[in-house]
C-alpha cells in the first residue's frame, strides 16, 4: 500500500511539476509577443513564440487574456489571434472552452475591457445565455463595447414600451439608458425618445463639451504656411497681452458657444478669415492626476497643447469631421490645467471648404464625460437650484 | 516540434501562382482580366450559386486563393472590429472567422468604411489592409502570422475621409501605399516577418489609388508604379528605388492598368506609358486622349482594348494602341466599383444593387443580362474557376453556371 502512495506521489508531483513548467512556459511566450512594438520591432520573437503558442491546448487561453492587461495596442492583436485560433481549435475538435473562467474573467472589471469584450465573444459561442446573465448589469462598465449592449438593450425596451404606450416605462428606460450612452448614435435615439416623452438632454453636459474659450487671432496662415509658425500665444500664454496678428493687433477674448450640439464655430462667433490661424485656450480643473482622452473633431488643421506640452499636431484641411474624430491621450495634474489650441483655416474656395469650428470634449478612455471640476460644481449646484425647485 | 516547425514552413512557402486564384485587387495580374471564362448566361438574371452572410461593412473585393474566397470587413459602431473571414469557394460555407482591433484612427465618409482596400495574397499567406492602416498577415487557416499598425508607428497616417488603397505583393515584399494630407509613404514590407524592408516619402496629397506591377517578359523583373496627384513612380519592390518618374500628374481615385510593356494611367484623360526603350530610367509617353475620363471605377484591359466607365456611367472602349473611341455603352447608375473581363465579357455592379453582365464586341457593346441584387455595390468582383464572387456589405455571392 506504502507503495502505491509513494507511486501516486510521484505522479502527482510530476503532474503538478509538468504543469508549473508548462505555466511557466506560456508565461515566457507571452511575454515574447508582448514585446512587440512599432515599427516591426520584436516581430521575429514574437512570430516563433505565437507559433508555439498557438499549439498549446484550451488552458492558455485565459493566461493569453490575461496578458492583454498590460499589452500594448500591437501585442493586444497578436494575443487576440492566438486565443482565437486556440478556442476555434478547441472548438472544433469537440473541445469545451472553459466557461467558467470566462465567465469569472468578464465580470472582473480590473481587467483590460478588451481582453474582457475578448472572453465574452468566444463566452456567448458556447453560452448563448451568457448575454442576458451578464449585459444588463453593465451599463457603467469601462468596456465601451459591454456598455454599448446594455444600452441598446434598455434602448429596445424604451422603444418597446413606448410602442405599447408605457410612455413612464418608456422615460424610465430612456433615462437609464442615457447613464451609460458615450456613443454618439445610441445618444442620438434616446435623445430623440426622451423629447417624445417631453424631456429635453443637455447634450453639452452629457458629453462633456468644452464651450467656453477664450480666442485670439487672426494670425497668418496664408498658403498654409502658418502650421510651423510659432506665433506667441505658443510662447507665452498672457491673457492680458496685446500681439501683431494678420490684420492688425490682437487680443484674448472670451467666447462661448450656445449651440446644443456643443459646436464651437470659429467662422461665425468671429469670422471665417480665410488663410488664417486662431488660438483658443480653455482652463481645466481636475480634483487628481489623471490621464484623460481629448476627443475633438474639426476639419481645419490642429495643434494641442496641455500645460504647455504639445500633445499631437494634424495638418490636413477639410477631409470631414466626425464625432469624437481624433482622440489624444494626455495626463491632467491636480488643480487648474490649461489647453492651447491652434485651429488653422486655409483658402480653399469650394462650398464644402468653409468650415471653421471644432467640438472639444474632455472623457475618461471609454469615453465618458469629464466635467473640469468647476463645471461639475456648477452643474450640481444648477441640479440642487432644479431640485429645490 | 520539429514536424510541426517542418509543416509551417510548408505552409508558408509562397507556392506558385494557381490558375484558379483571384489573388488581390482586379486580379492576380492586377488588369481586372480572367484567364478563364466566366457565367455569362444571364437570362434569367445572374445564376446564384450561392450567397454568404457578412459582418458589419466592407467595400473591400473578395479574392480567392486555393478554393478560399477570402473577405475582409469592419464592424462595430466606430468599426473598430477588423474581421478577415474565409468560405469554402465550392460550398460558401464559412470556413473561419479573425477578429482584431483597429488601431488608427476609423472616422471615414459615411459611404466608404474601413474595409475598403481589398486583402492581398502570395498564394501561402493573405495580406489585410484596411483604412486604419493595419496590416493583418494570416495564413490559409487563419491563423496570424505578423500585425503591423502603421498609423500606430506613423500616427499622423490617416485620411478624415477614409483610405482605401489596395496592398500589393511581389515576390517576397508586400507593398501598400498611405498617402494622405498630414503623412504620406509607400512602404515595403517583408511577407514572413512584416518588417519594414523600405519607406518612401510620397506626395503630401490625399489618394486612394492602388499600386500596379509592371513585370518584364524578357528578364521577368517587376516594378511596382505608384500613382498620385504629381503622376507615376516606378519603384523596384524589393529595394524601394526609383526606376523611373513620370512627373505630369493623375488622378487619385482610378488606378492605373498594366498590358504588357504598357501602362494605362488616368492622367490628362487617359495616358499610355512604358519605360524608355533608350534610357529606361525615363518613361515614354506613347499616346495621350484627353477624351477618356474614367470616374471612380479603375481601368480595365484585354491585350488590345481598354475600358473605363466615366461618372455618368457610361462604359467607353477605347483601342489599346492608340486611345481612339471604338464604342460607348450607357450603363445605369453610380459606379464605385471597377469593372473585370473574362471569356469576352465585362462584369460590373453598381451603387444601387444592380449587377451588369456586357458582351465586348469589336465595334458595340450590349448588356445580355442584369440582376438587382437589393443592396448597394462599392466593391470590385472577383473571378476565379468560372465564377464571379462579388461583395456587398451584408453579403457575399458567388455567381456561376449550375
Amino acid at each position: 500500500m506504502r507503495i502505491l502512495q509513494l507511486c501516486g506521489l510521484i505522479v502527482g508531483a510530476g503532474v503538478w511539476l509538468s504543469a508549473v513548467a508548462e505555466g511557466a512556459e506560456t508565461e515566457e511566450l507571452l511575454q515574447q509577443i508582448k514585446s512587440v512594438g512599432p515599427q516591426g520591432e520584436g516581430h521575429r520573437a514574437a512570430q516563433r513564440a505565437l507559433r508555439e503558442l498557438m499549439q498549446a491546448d484550451a488552458a492558455a487561453l485565459l493566461p493569453i487574456l490575461e496578458a492583454c492587461d498590460d499589452a500594448n495596442p500591437l501585442a493586444m492583436n497578436w494575443l487576440r489571434g492566438a486565443f482565437e485560433t486556440l478556442a476555434d481549435r478547441t472548438l472544433a475538435s469537440g473541445g469545451e472552452l472553459p466557461g467558467t473562467e470566462l465567465e469569472a474573467f468578464v465580470r472582473d472589471r480590473s481587467h483590460a475591457p478588451r481582453g474582457r469584450r475578448l472572453a465574452y465573444d468566444w463566452l456567448c459561442k458556447v453560452d448563448p445565455s451568457a448575454p442576458d446573465r451578464l449585459i444588463p448589469g453593465m451599463l457603467d462598465d469601462p468596456s465601451e463595447e459591454l456598455r454599448r449592449d446594455a444600452v441598446a438593450r434598455l434602448i429596445a425596451a424604451a422603444e418597446q414600451a413606448a410602442k405599447g404606450g408605457e410612455g413612464d416605462a418608456a422615460t424610465q428606460s430612456w433615462r437609464k439608458a442615457l447613464g451609460g450612452a458615450v456613443d454618439e448614435d445610441q445618444v442620438n435615439l434616446i435623445v430623440a425618445g426622451l423629447k417624445e416623452q417631453g424631456e429635453e438632454v443637455d447634450l453639452v453636459q452629457h458629453f462633456g463639451l468644452l464651450t467656453e474659450w477664450k480666442l485670439i487671432g487672426p494670425f497668418d496662415n496664408k498658403d498654409m504656411k502658418g502650421f510651423d509658425v510659432a506665433y506667441p500665444p505658443e510662447k507665452e500664454l498672457s491673457f492680458q497681452s496685446t500681439y501683431e496678428g494678420q490684420l492688425g493687433p490682437v487680443q484674448w477674448q472670451p467666447y462661448r458657444s450656445d449651440k446644443p450640439d456643443g459646436l464651437f464655430d470659429i467662422g461665425e462667433l468671429v469670422f471665417n478669415h480665410k488663410g488664417s490661424a486662431m488660438y483658443a485656450a480653455s482652463a481645466f480643473s481636475s480634483p487628481a492626476e489623471q490621464v484623460v482622452e481629448f476627443r475633438l473633431a474639426t476639419p481645419n488643421a490642429w495643434k494641442l497643447w496641455l500645460n504647455g506640452e504639445l500633445l499631437f499636431a494634424r495638418e490636413e484641411y477639410h477631409r470631414g469631421m466626425f464625432f469624437d474624430q481624433y482622440r489624444v491621450q494626455g495626463k491632467l495634474k491636480p488643480g487648474e490645467n490649461v489647453l492651447l489650441f491652434k485651429v488653422l483655416q486655409n483658402e480653399q474656395e469650394q462650398d464644402w471648404a468653409q468650415d471653421y469650428e471644432f467640438k472639444f470634449r474632455v472623457t475618461d478612455l471609454s469615453g465618458r464625460a469629464i466635467l473640469s471640476s468647476d463645471a461639475r460644481r456648477a452643474a450640481q449646484s444648477t441640479s440642487d437650484s432644479t431640485k429645490s425647485r | 516540434m520539429q514536424r510541426l516547425s517542418l509543416l509551417l514552413i510548408v505552409l508558408m512557402t509562397p507556392s506558385v501562382a494557381g490558375a484558379a486564384d483571384w489573388r488581390q485587387f482586379r486580379g492576380t495580374s492586377g488588369e481586372g482580366l480572367a484567364d478563364a471564362a466566366a457565367p455569362t448566361d444571364w437570362s434569367d438574371g445572374a445564376p446564384i450559386a450561392w450567397s454568404a452572410e457578412l459582418p458589419g461593412r466592407g467595400l473591400a473585393s473578395p479574392i480567392v486563393v486555393d478554393g478560399q474566397v477570402i473577405v475582409s470587413s469592419s464592424s462595430g459602431p466606430a468599426q473598430q472590429r477588423l474581421h478577415v473571414a474565409s468560405f469554402d469557394a465550392a460550398t460558401g460555407q464559412q470556413q473561419w472567422d479573425r477578429q482584431f482591433w483597429a488601431t488608427g484612427r476609423t472616422a471615414c465618409h459615411p459611404t466608404t468604411c474601413v474595409a475598403a482596400p481589398t486583402p492581398a495574397s502570395d498564394g501561402a499567406r493573405i495580406f489585410a489592409f484596411y483604412s486604419t492602416n493595419d496590416v493583418v498577415c494570416l495564413d490559409l487557416s487563419g491563423n496570424l502570422l505578423w500585425f503591423r499598425g502603421l498609423t500606430h508607428d506613423y500616427p499622423n497616417a490617416s485620411n478624415s475621409l477614409g483610405m482605401a488603397s489596395s496592398p500589393v505583393v511581389v515576390g517576397d515584399t508586400v507593398i501598400v501605399m498611405v498617402e494622405s494630407d498630414a503623412d504620406s509613404f509607400a512602404a515595403g514590407l517583408n511577407v514572413e516577418t512584416g518588417e519594414t524592408r523600405w519607406r518612401l516619402e510620397r506626395p503630401r496629397k490625399s489618394n486612394w489609388t492602388s499600386p500596379v506591377v509592371m513585370t518584364d517578359e524578357t528578364s521577368g523583373r517587376s516594378t511596382v508604379l505608384l500613382q498620385s496627384a504629381d503622376g507615376v513612380c516606378a519603384i523596384d519592390p524589393h529595394s524601394g528605388e526609383q526606376v523611373w518618374n513620370y512627373p505630369d500628374g493623375a488622378s487619385t481615385i482610378p488606378s492605373s492598368v498594366i498590358v504588357g510593356e504598357m501602362v494605362f494611367v488616368p492622367s490628362n484623360g487617359v495616358t499610355a506609358l512604358r519605360a524608355g526603350r533608350s534610357n529606361p530610367g525615363v518613361p515614354e509617353v506613347v499616346w495621350n486622349e484627353g477624351g477618356l475620363q474614367p470616374g471612380t471605377a479603375s481601368l480595365a484591359a484585354t491585350d488590345s482594348r481598354l475600358y473605363l466607365v466615366n461618372s455618368g456611367g457610361v462604359l467607353t472602349c477605347a483601342n489599346l494602341e492608340n486611345g481612339s473611341r471604338l464604342w460607348q455603352l450607357r450603363l445605369q447608375g453610380k459606379f464605385s466599383g471597377s469593372p473585370v473581363i473574362a471569356g469576352g465579357h465585362l462584369f460590373i455592379f453598381n451603387q444601387e444593387g444592380t449587377g451588369f453582365c456586357v458582351q465586348l464586341g469589336d465595334d458595340k457593346g450590349a448588356i445580355v443580362g442584369t440582376h438587382e441584387f437589393g443592396e448597394s455595390f462599392l466593391s470590385t468582383p472577383a473571378i476565379a474557376d468560372g465564377a464571379v464572387y462579388v461583395r456587398t456589405d451584408g453579403h457575399l455571392w458567388k455567381i456561376a453556371q449550375p
